[in-house]
Order: structure tokens, then sequence, then C-alpha cells
């Protein structure tokens, strides 16, 4: 390495990943909230497939999850990992082809999505061209990634890059399995799993691509930018490392309740339960960990958006996290499978926790990338109410059509035979559809008003160019989880 | 090594790091999944389950490729109640040539494991163009393009059979061959209106407790 080597962080992509996150929670939630109407006004796709409701669904939740919530998440991490690591960001035309690439795949692979390009396994429905271009972004990604790691200036690995890293690795091993297909055109594949063993495969991928992309990978974000924005060190390392190991080893099981009373076998549907109830003890660790940050400065509460953002985040996190488990459980899963319940959980989850930590941390990062305050801090205070109401009417309204829809489903009359037919649960669905869509179009709205608030924070300046520190850390033993005796 | 020791050179290694996540990842999927996956009783055909004829083959595509799936399931559960509206509950064996699984996890509209014979082709004709004419308070969008498009429009109906039968559905040479010469003169949505018809009418074994419809 010449003398005269570029030293500064390479923060550019920070700022171009974050730009194209915001892009992609405008649309993905235009989609939704569409896809919202069309179940209160049925004619709204006016006979065009694209718009249907079938496809405008997958589409998004394709493009919240991976282009809002992946490009948030590869942004953040190369914002932290390289001030984690006191470092430059390892091959930065390496990072920048990952920017590229997934972009493009997110743009193509929505609009596949829309032409009817499907898969149909959830959350994998990409087709096979799309799943090995993500395979070699995500391999890029990591390469990046651990490389910037590998060649840090500070002692230990800060936990915020462990969660980061989990959801690199195991997101790309579930990714390359659940995937595994034969090409019959270019738009068609077929999945070398089959039925019950392709629906127990799918799931182990569902409800990882949930905890390692929209739980672990949110972590990492939540390690890194709470106790910055909180300016408090995070409550217990070592907590922190304990639910970090526990959440690794036991997310991975509980794939299989997402198949309660289905064709699978029970000691599978039955360790699934166990292992989902554990999920509650690292899941309420990181929350309690969280919000114990917090504790020392409850104060900035009051003026701070960012970190307003963040708690409620937490608050949101804990609750979905102790309804996921309780969703497990088999008598419970009996009246919330296929329900309405199972998407206002999505959504507390998605919303709540993925969503809002993400506002709060561009209403953190956004102004340091362009070295000046925040446009109006008003406007952010807006969002957050508009936020928060909107999600709470999301959840009590699919909450109230869940529990009706399983109700009159299973009600039987004194004869044994069912009460109510299919039709006459789609009829009581109308006010709680509608009352969703209300819900939906308010939390829309609120992002509308972050993402202005974002350009005109970031118009006429250019992404600040910032200097690694060149002492070593004086943090480097507070930061260790083992300390010497 | 003690584990603070063992902790200590894992947080200060990348190597380490990846390769401990990569382990602790892989138990769960090792010990749950790969066994089922290798489990031979949980992909061997029932009795009568016989691979989609080419027609049900593309119908059940263009069930995929509309997103169906989105809002009907495929999975009856073992629950009174659904026996009672549905039929009989569902079975590992009936799923043997289903790639992908189709059991859904919402419904929106009701479960279709057992549609087959419940309303004529002319209903779902109809329904299929128009939902609200034959059932007024449906929320189903309409999809009048399936008329319009012939079944095998891309002329592809041979390369997916020969696919799956890499993947191991016994398709005949005579069946992969006269494939795209019997969807002929097909629309889409006959092929949809054919595997709703195949649907649930292929699992002789079907538990006694069925209520029949």
């Amino acid at each position: 390495m010449s003398a005269r080597a570029v030293t500064h962080y390479e923060d550019r992509i920070v700022t171009a990943f974050t730009a194209c996150a915001i892009v992609w929670s405008v649309l993905g939630m235009i989609a939704g909230a569409y896809a919202a109407a069309e179940l209160v006004w049925p004619e709204l796709n006016f006979g065009i497939p694209w718009l249907s409701f079938g496809r405008l669904r997958t589409g998004h939740t394709n493009i919240v999850v991976f282009g809002f919530g992946a490009s948030a998440l590869i942004g953040t991490s190369f914002y932290s990992v390289q001030r984690t690591s006191h470092v430059r960001l390892f091959a930065p035309w390496l990072a920048w082809f990952v920017f590229y690439a997934w972009q493009l795949t997110i743009v193509l692979g929505g609009w596949s999505l829309l032409a009817g390009w499907n898969t149909s396994k959830e959350y994998a429905e990409l087709e096979w061209p799309f799943d090995i271009a993500i395979a070699v972004a995500w391999i890029a990604y990591g390469v990046v990634f651990f490389g910037t790691i590998a060649r840090r200036k500070v002692g230990p690995i800060y936990i915020s890059n462990w969660f980061y890293g989990s959801l690199i690795i195991v997101i790309a091993m579930l990714h390359v399995v659940n995937n595994l297909e034969l090409p019959a055109t270019m738009s068609k594949s077929y999945s070398l799993f089959a039925g019950a063993q392709d629906a127990i495969v799918e799931w182990w991928y569902g409800h990882n691509a949930v905890g390692f992309l929209l739980t672990g990978g949110f972590i990492g974000m939540l390690y890194y930018f709470l106790p910055k924005q909180a300016e408090q060190p995070i409550w217990s390392y070592r907590l922190s490392i304990v639910a970090f190991w526990a959440f690794v080893y036991s997310y991975i099981w509980a794939g299989p309740h997402h198949l309660h009373y289905n064709a699978i076998p029970e000691w599978v549907q039955s360790l699934g339960v166990v292992m989902s109830l554990v999920l509650l003890a690292p899941s309420w660790a990181t929350m309690i960990n969280g919000i114990m940050t917090v504790a020392n400065a409850w104060r900035k509460l009051k003026t701070d958006p960012a970190l307003k953002f963040i708690v409620l985040a937490l608050a949101f996190y804990g609750l979905a996290t102790f309804e996921g488990p309780m969703l497990a459980i088999r008598s419970v899963n009996v009246m919330s499978h296929f329900t309405e319940w199972t998407i206002g959980h999505v959504h507390s989850g998605a919303l709540g926790w993925n969503a809002l930590i993400t506002f709060g941390t561009f209403y953190y990062l956004v102004p340091k990338l362009a070295g000046k305050p925040l446009h109006s801090v008003a406007m952010a205070n807006l969002h957050f109410w508009l936020a928060l109401a909107g999600i709470m009417l999301y959840i009590i309204s699919m909450w109230g059509a869940g529990l009706s829809q399983s109700l009159l489903w299973l009600s039987l009359d004194d004869l044994g035979e069912v009460r109510y037919s299919f039709v006459d649960v789609v009829r009581a669905m109308a006010p709680y559809y509608t009352l969703r869509l209300v819900g939906g179009l308010l939390f829309l709205s609120g992002t509308l008003l972050m993402a202005e608030n974002m350009r005109r924070t970031f118009a006429g300046t250019r992404t600040v160019t910032v200097e690694p520190p060149i002492l070593v850390p004086a943090h480097r033993v507070a930061m260790s989880p083992v300390s010497e005796p | 090594m003690s584990l603070l020791g063992l902790h200590k050179a894992i947080e200060n290694n990348t190597g380490l790091l990846i390769f401990g996540i990569l382990v602790v990842a892989s138990i769960g999927g090792l010990v749950q999944v790969l066994p089922t996956t290798l489990d031979d009783s949980l992909h061997a055909p029932a009795p009568n389950v016989v691979p989609y004829p080419p027609l049900e083959l593309i119908g059940r595509d263009i069930y995929i490729r509309e997103g169906c799936s989105t809002c009907h399931s495929q999975q009856v559960r073992p629950l009174l109640a659904e026996v009672k509206r549905y039929g009989p509950y569902a079975r590992s064996g009936e799923f043997a040539y289903d790639r992908p699984f189709l059991w859904g996890s919402k419904r929106t509209g009701p479960d279709l494991l057992r549609e087959g014979g419940k309303y004529s082709d002319v209903w779902h004709r109809v329904h299929m163009t128009n939902p609200r004419a034959v059932v007024a308070a449906s929320i189903m969008p309409a999809y009048p393009w399936l008329a319009q498009r012939a079944a095998n429009i891309d002329g592809d109906i041979e390369a997916r059979l020969r696919t799956l039968r890499r993947l191991g559905h016994p398709y005949t040479d005579e069946v992969v061959q006269s494939a795209a010469k019997s969807l002929e003169g097909k629309t889409e949505l006959d092929a949809v209106i054919a595997y709703l018809q195949w649907l649930g009418r292929h699992a002789a074994d079907a538990p006694e407790e069925h209520a029949g419809h």
C-alpha cells in the first residue's frame, strides 16, 4: 500500500444504500396499501394481471424485505463495520458491485414477480436466475464485510458485527438449500424437494429468513446505533453475547411451527414448539439489554426523534417476540393459523420493529452522512405518531379479524355441522380490512414524510469524508466481555 | 481450553467466528430438517396418486404464477370443523408430485385441497372470469386474461415434463411427446379448471371420516 493510499471511510456507499432503502420502503408500502385496498374493493385490479392481488402482494413482501430491509442492513453494516474496525471498507469496488447487483436484482426481480415469475415458496418467490444473482451478490457482501473485520485495528470484534455476520452466513446457507431447483425454462423451475419435504425445507428457510434477516441483522443495527444514539455503553455486553449464541442456536429449530397439524411428522412439529418457547429467552434478553441501555438517557427521548423510534422499536420487538412463541403453541396455533392474526403478527414485527428501528437509525445516520442537522425535527415527530397510530390500527384490526375468522370457521351447530359458510366469514372481514387499510395508509404517510425530510436534509450536500481515528481506542478493554480477574 | 478462553479466541478471530456461527446454526437443520428430507416415507406417493397430466400441470403452474396460494391453502387439518367443511384431512403421500408444495399459510379464500368435483366446470369458468357473478360477497380478483391465452402459449410443456421426469416423476415418452398436441385448442382457463377439478380426487385411501360434499 502506498503512503498516499486512500484511508477515509467509504461512506458514499452507505448513502447510496440508505437512499435506495428509503425509495424501496415507499414503493413497498404503496404496493402493500394497494393490496390492502384490493381486499376492500376487489375490482381495483381492473383486470390487469400484474395488479392482481396474488402478484402484487408477492411484490410487496419482496420489495419490503429485500429492497427496503436488506438495503438498510447492508448499508448500515458497511457504516458500522468500518467504525468498529477503524479501517476503510475492504475492497470498495466489490462493495459497489454488491450495491449495483443488489439494486438491479430488486428492480428486475420485482418486475419479474409482477410478470408472474413466481416459485410460490414464501419469501423465496424469485425464480432461479435471481436466486443465482442473489447468491453471488450475497457472497460478495460477505467478502467485503468479513474482509473489513479481518483487517481491523481494534482488538475484539464488536457485537454488532457478530449479528450482521450471522445474517450473512445463515442467510447464505438457507438461501442456497431452499432454492435448490431444476430450471425448465428461463422463468420456470421445479423444486428439488417435493410435498411434505419441500414444506419442511421452505419453513426452515422462511422462519429463519425472518430470524436472521429481520431479527439478527436488525439486532446488529441496534447494537451499533442504539449506544451511539443514547450515548451510553451497552448495559451488559456479556448478556449480548450469551443472547447471541442462544439466538443463533435456537432460532433454526422453530420453522415447523408454521406447519402445525399439517402433513409432517409430529416430532418435527413438537420440536418446533419447544424451541420456539426457548427462543423467548434470547429475544427478551436482547430487548431488556436495549431498554436498560437507554435507562440512563430517558431525558434524550424528549428531544431526540431518532432515539424515540429506536425505543419504540424495542417495545414492538418485545411484543412480537412474545406473541411469536405463543402462536407456536399448537392449541393457540389452531386458532391463528391461516388467519389474519398471522398477518398482524408479521406487521407488528415488520412495521413495529424493522421499519421503526431503521427509521430511527436513518434519522441519526443521514445528518451524519450529510454533515448537517436534520431538516425538520417537527416532521420527524409527526412521523413518529403517524407510524405508531398506523401500527396500532393495523395490529388491532388484524387481531380482531384473525380471532373472528377462526371462531367462525371452527364453529359447529347442534347437529355437528359447520355453522357458517366460508363466504359468511369473508363478509365479516370487511370492517377489519377497511381499518387495516387506514392503518397502513397512516404508516405510509409517515414514511413519505420521512423520505421528504431526508431528501431536504441531504439536498445540496455530498457525503462527508471521515478518517478513522489514529489512536488505539480507549474503550478497547471496556468492549471485551471477558476481563481478566 | 476453558469456555471463556475459547470465547476470547472466537471474538478475536474472524475465521473462528464465521466457523462458530456456521456450526451452531447448522445443528438444528442437521437434527431436524436433514432426516426428514431423507425419510422416504414422506415422499412415497399414496396409492392412486399419479403425476399431473400435461393440462393439469400447466393449470397448476398458472395457479403458481398468479399467486393463488397467497390466499388459498391446500392443507386440510385433522380438525372436525375442517374435515366437515373441506373433506378428508391431508396426508403426506398425496403431495409426492407437488413441486413445490402449495399448502399455503393463509385462507383469505377457502382451502382447495378437496376442490375437485365440488363445482361444475361451467361454474368455475364464470367464477374465474367474474367471481362476483356467482358469489356476491367474493373479494377474489377476476382473471379475464386466462381465457384469452393458449394453455401452451410458450410452447414449453415438453421442457416442463422432461424437467419433472429428471426429478423422478414417471412420465412416459408417449406422454411427453404427445403433450403439446394434447394442449392444442385449450386455454389457460381450461388448464386451471382441469387442475382445480383434479385436486383431491386421487387420494383413494382417503380416511373414513370423510363427511362427503
